[in-house]
């Protein structure tokens, strides 16, 4: 083996630190999915007539449907009987206030770093915790009131502002979109809801954190942000779950709409169990994001990703009115036996639309990390202009990077750039930082956040740092 | 300072560095120098505890301490710096983030607190000043879109940060032009003292003009084979090394 290899097989035996289990009292459906399945989980919740109807459609449609098998990814197909569709934390029918909530449960997202009484928040950023199928707690929804926003669980905000979300669910994403999001549109049980009315702007971020705790139950959120006309609204989702040795199954979907004027910032910081080193166990990632921008709407998705056993997912923004701004910066990294198959799609629809696409990819261990991106430009789309930059680090030499990039073009007066760079931690790197005094885990680090400082720079603030540390958490042990 | 007996090493399955001697102590500095693949980089990376050498005998003293023992970042905390012959780029870096970084990583193997931010900040506007050197360079990533001579200015920048005990400068003079020579020199010697010592790689007389030698060596075929005061410069200059290449060097 190579002195390069060499240093590098040691930087990679990382513990996973989130992987503990909550013992708690759970209320669980049987294992299984059927009509009789959707119709208890939409009584669960007291739904409306409509979105049972919707649900069932949805449900019918996949039945039609075949996994999609295109991604490069491998790995044994879910046993969609075997899996429990809906898990909660046994608990009161109603939540008046924090108090009420299972100390079990606060605990547990005090673990994870997520203190949910506000007094210990970050002050500016208000939390949805979403624990197994339901939501625990929203906080600072006083605060938010107060501007009109409305950030709640999205199965509240089916009872509390109906019209809204019949208006716009399924809008972005339809059920018939894929696979997976007709089984979320199915199944779906929580997740975040968020709607900025009208020149309002946020006075706080807004963020979502889901923890998968029950064994052997799918997790299948649905997140939908409406931001009205000129409203702005930045959003963060973080996710962890505990380490178990079979795989769960994580399909959400998440919609953003963008009205005239609006911008949503969109930032992911994914660490699901990614499964140990000998890649047994993780989470199935398979996540639909899509956003839609008005005329000069912008929406940017941030992801950071270092989780999961298997991701294939890509945010992406239909450009639809004209002036309107779609971007997408991504860190992936895989290590030991994960694979990502991950980028976006931008579809420029409306006059002088503008997509950046920043991916940055590092591969470790005997992972395989693929950048999958399309820009589609429609012959409407006059004066449209893309950049793309898709960028691949490689940690030792049993590990992979693909990139395929898409493009289609249907107007002449647009202009699309694509540049793809593939690099390797050099030895010559850890030497030269070794030689000014900094060790080796240091050195490779410095080098991985040098790599990735496009993507970091458009975090927020506050998570920046949490994701450079996840970075290096992640990467512990690839290099020695 | 530092004591090289009977230095052999090996890179890549070739024997390099054949019985190598050198003695250098506190305040003096030393030139090597020698034709294109005599070994002198060789010597330079050993000494930096760079893993694609393999030394196969002998043995370094430095300052007491068996330096053959110690990891490159040890070396390094103990006083090795290395001015690179080929300053690699660390992308995304930048230069201050990266200098901050090194001391701290010093500072700590010697049981210091970190620098503040404000003293580092101050620490590194002087010496950039020292050496004529824009902060923007400070500010950009390590190296990278750097000419050659910015790339070796950095060298001496970081040198001048990290204030070493022993100070290798490999070849730090090629590739600059007149002035930049001067302003590297200046910061040569701004460096000397007379608790550290300095070994300088050059293939050119000029450079000693500006940094003065206390004695000259000249490494052939991976051993010392000469060795004076900076007259042999002068005379290396003039003569070139034709005249060194004696049977005593091919007996052994
Ligand atoms: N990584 C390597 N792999 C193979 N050979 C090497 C390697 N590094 C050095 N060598 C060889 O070792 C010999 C000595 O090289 P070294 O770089 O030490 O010479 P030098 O004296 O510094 O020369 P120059 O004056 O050209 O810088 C050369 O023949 C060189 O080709
Ligand atoms: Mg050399």
């Amino acid at each position: 083996m190579s002195e390069e290899n060499k240093t590098i097989e040691n930087v990679t035996n990382s513990e996973y630190k989130w992987g503990f289990v909550t013992e708690i009292e759970e209320d669980a459906f049987p294992k299984g999915l059927s009509e009789d399945i959707i119709r208890k989980i939409s009584e669960v919740k007291q739904e409306p007539k409509w979105l049972l109807e919707w649900r069932l459609k949805a449900y019918r449609h996949w039945l039609t449907l075949e996994e999609p098998t295109w991604a490069k990814v491998k790995y044994e197909s879910p046993d969609f009987q075997d899996i429990r569709y809906f898990s909660a934390p046994k608990q009161k029918p109603k939540l008046n206030s924090l108090d009420e909530v299972d100390p079990e449960l606060l605990a547990t997202f005090e673990k994870l770093g997520i203190p949910l009484e506000e007094q210990k928040l970050l002050a500016n950023v208000a939390v949805d915790a979403v624990f197994d199928s339901v939501s625990v707690a929203t906080t600072f929804k006083e605060t938010l009131k107060e501007k009109g926003v409305i950030f709640s669980s999205i199965s509240e905000a089916v009872r509390e502002h109906p019209d809204l979300v019949k208006k716009y669910l399924g809008s972005v994403v339809p059920y018939t979109d894929n696979f997976y999001a007709a089984l979320n549109a199915a199944v779906f049980s929580d997740g975040s809801f968020v709607y900025i009315p009208k020149g309002v702007r946020c006075p706080m971020e807004l963020s979502t954190y889901f923890r998968i705790n029950a064994a052997e139950t799918g997790q299948f959120e649905r997140t939908l942000i409406v931001a009205d006309e000129g409203g702005y609204v930045s959003y963060l989702e973080g996710c962890t779950a505990p380490q178990r040795d079979e795989n769960q199954l994580h399909a959400a979907v998440v919609e953003l709409i963008a009205m005239d004027n609006a911008e949503i910032k969109y930032s992911t910081v994914q660490n699901w169990y990614p499964g140990d080193k000998d890649g047994k166990g993780g989470i199935y990632n398979f996540v639909t994001k899509r956003g839609l921008c008005e005329t000069n709407a912008k929406i940017s998705w941030t992801q950071v990703e270092t989780g999961s056993a298997v991701t294939w997912k890509y945010p992406s923004c239909v450009l639809k009115g004209d002036n309107s701004i779609g971007e997408f910066y991504s860190i992936a990294v895989t290590n030991n036996y994960q694979q990502a198959d991950t980028g976006t799609k931008m579809i420029h629809i409306g006059k002088n639309t503008r997509s950046t696409i920043v991916s940055k990819g590092i591969s470790a261990g005997f992972s395989d990390n693929s950048y999958r991106g399309l820009v589609k430009v429609h012959k409407s789309a006059e004066g449209a202009r893309n950049f793309s930059q898709c960028d691949s680090m490689l940690m030792g030499d049993k590990c992979g990077a693909h990139t395929f990039p898409y493009i289609e073009v249907d107007n002449n007066t647009s202009t699309v750039e694509h540049e793809a760079t593939t690099s390797k931690v050099s030895e010559d790197q850890i030497f030269y930082l070794n030689q000014r005094g900094i060790p080796t885990e240091d050195a490779v680090n410095m080098i991985v956040n040098g790599f990735c400082k496009e993507v970091f720079r458009v975090l927020p603030m506050e998570f920046a740092v949490e994701a450079q540390k996840l970075l290096e958490i992640s990467l512990e042990g690839s290099v020695g | 300072m530092i004591t090289i007996k009977n230095l052999h090493a090996k890179v890549a399955g070739n024997e390099i560095l054949k019985g190598l001697n050198l003695q250098v102590n506190a305040g003096e500095v030393h030139a090597i120098m020698g034709p294109n693949g005599s070994g002198k980089s060789t010597l330079a990376n050993v000494l930096a505890g760079n893993e694609a050498y393999e030394v196969t005998e002998g043995e370094v003293i430095f300052n007491g301490k068996n330096l053959l023992e110690l990891a490159p970042e040890e070396r390094a905390c103990e006083g090795i710096f290395l001015a690179f012959q080929y300053p690699v780029e660390i992308p995304g870096v930048t230069n201050s983030t990266f200098l901050k970084t090194a001391i701290d990583s010093i500072r700590k193997y010697r049981n210091e607190p970190e620098i503040s931010a404000k003293e580092f900040l101050a620490l590194i506007r002087e010496k950039a000043a020292l050496l004529d050197m824009d902060n923007k360079l400070i500010s950009r990533a390590v190296n990278e879109g750097f000419s050659g001579g910015e790339k070796k200015r950095n060298e001496i920048l970081q040198l001048l940060m990290l204030n070493p005990k022993l100070a290798i400068l490999d070849e730090t003079d090629s590739g600059l032009d007149i002035d930049a020579l001067k302003i590297v020199s200046k910061g040569v010697n701004y460096f000397r003292s007379p608790e550290n010592a300095t070994i300088v790689v050059t293939h050119y007389q000029r450079l000693l003009d500006y940094i003065v030698p206390d004695f000259v060596h000249v490494l052939y075929k991976g051993r010392i084979i000469k060795s004076g005061g900076k007259e042999l410069a002068l005379e290396l200059e003039e003569k070139g090394y034709d005249w060194l290449k004696t049977d005593e060097v091919e007996a052994v």
